[in-house]
């Protein structure tokens, strides 16, 4: 036996709760993020990824808030991501009991922080966030939920953060997000084959297949998904039985 | 008997308050109390040394607050757990940050995964080894109470610990090359795993620690 894939559930958090509309009959509150993520680590989730969308810079602190009540009840990896800018960001969320804080806008602005951050936390707690898109015959960098592209060669930009400290990079195709049509395994592989540390597949799961490939076409260390288990379409158990039927190690 | 006291050593390395809590909840009777103050852990009836970073940077803060002190001293005393960074800075030498000196309570070395690192089929493994992998059991210990061989226990690490005297070496891993993932010895144990993030298993773990006598 080796190391396992992981299976990543990725939560919405807008002002300290959950969005998206998770639907699970046997949660009381399902906008609750200890209550969903709890549930998750019952299913055997290996890590939770937590996105904060919160609009307003005001309210950044729940975030934090949020994070400190997960991680006293949860015992498996946290990794948050948004609104990440400076390094003192990056320390907060780590003390509140994130395990990984996911670095996306501000890398692409200011590449160094990505390098501060790592010296100052370890390589091993930095996620480069990585929004890309298909551009004629290569994939680009976008932020503003892909609405932005920044000129930036995505395979390129991949292995600069792997050079500046990033730990990991969480992979997300723009073009796929939200269609439940599958990875882009082409851009999941050219990535992966492009960078010595673990790449997270992100944006499009629409089955259980789709997790599959991301690893054994798509060469991804891990699998992100929100949809597909939000709406009770599949549990994490089912997903890890089916990964694993079809040859893909998995922590059963 | 009274509430046990159980210090969780704070030399600003971060992520202590996920290793405290997962101390209370796997031992809800216990006062874990998060401390940089030498006396305070040295009065505590169990240490958790934690940690995470650069080498150099946890050595250096160590040496600057004096709680080098409290590691060495507690590890020869009560019963003793090292976790991650808090197992790699037990060892003699760290080849992170162009080489720094440990502690040297542990003969060995910590060294950074070889690159490319390959799996038995040939395929390349990334760096950092992050996720969970098998920890193989390499003697019966109060520690492995109630957790199978071969039970998966998360990592993140891009170096790891050569630790000299195999004797000492309770768990083993496989990632590119065999590697020690706990030791221990009188009153103490380490692993590079971490067990406050490593669900069931991790949380029993943690509680058969509590309940340690520190004999192996």
């Amino acid at each position: 036996m080796g190391l396992a894939r992981r299976i990543i559930p990725c939560l919405d958090v807008d002002d300290g709760r959950v969005v998206k509309g998770v639907k699970f009959v046997d949660i009381r509150d399902a906008g609750d993020p200890v209550e969903v993520a709890r549930r998750y680590d019952r299913e055997g989730a290996d890590e939770i990824c937590f996105l904060d969308i919160t609009a307003s810079s005001g309210e950044r602190e729940t975030i934090v808030h949020v994070v400190e009540a997960v991680a006293s009840e949860v015992f498996i990896p946290l990794t948050v991501g948004g609104g990440v800018r400076q390094v003192a960001d990056v320390r907060r969320l780590l003390n509140a009991g994130a395990d990984k804080v996911g670095i996306n806008t501000a890398a692409v602005f200011e590449p160094e922080l990505v390098a501060r951050a790592s010296d100052a936390v370890g390589a091993q707690c930095i996620v480069v966030a990585i929004d890309a898109k298909r551009v004629d015959d290569h994939w680009e960098v976008f932020t503003h939920g892909g609405r932005k592209s920044t000129g930036l060669d995505a395979v390129e930009w991949a292995a600069r953060m792997q050079t500046l400290g990033a730990g990991e990079i969480l992979l997300t195709s723009m073009d796929r997000d939200g269609t439940r049509s599958g990875f882009d395994l082409a851009l999941t592989r050219a990535i992966s084959d492009a960078v010595e540390i673990p790449v997270i597949a992100s944006g499009g799961v629409g089955s259980l297949d789709d997790l599959a490939d991301g690893v054994m076409e798509g060469g991804a260390d891990a699998v992100l998904a929100a949809s597909i288990f939000h709406f009770g379409q599949h549990t994490v158990v089912e997903a890890k039985a089916h990964m694993a039927a079809r040859g893909v190690e998995v922590r059963l | 008997m009274s509430q046990q006291r159980i210090a969780v050593i704070d030399y600003g390395m971060g992520n202590l308050r996920s290793v405290a809590k997962a101390v209370e909840h796997a031992a809800p009777g216990a006062d874990v109390v998060v401390s940089d103050d030498v006396t305070a852990i040295l009065s505590a009836d169990r240490i958790v040394c934690p940690g995470q970073g650069a080498a150099r940077a946890c050595m250096t803060a160590l040496a600057d607050s004096g709680l080098d002190k409290a590691v060495v001293e507690g590890m020869k005393t009560r019963p003793f757990l090292g976790i991650c960074m808090g197992f790699q800075v037990l060892l003699s030498h760290s080849d992170e940050n162009d080489g720094v000196a440990c502690l040297d309570v542990v003969g060995g070395r910590a060294k950074r995964f070889p690159s490319p690192l390959l799996d038995e089929d040939g395929a390349q493994l990334k760096v950092p080894h992050m996720g969970w992998s098998p920890v193989y059991q390499q003697a019966a210990h109060p520690m492995w109470q109630g957790i199978g061989d071969e039970s998966r226990f998360y990592f993140a690490h891009s170096y790891y610990c050569d630790v000299d005297d195999q004797q000492a070496v309770l768990g083993r891993s496989r990632y590119g090359l065999d590697i020690a993932v706990a030791a221990g010895g009188d009153g103490w144990f380490a692993c590079q795993f971490h067990p406050e993030k490593s669900a069931r298993d991790g949380l029993q773990l943690l509680n058969n620690f509590v309940n340690w006598d520190g004999t192996c």
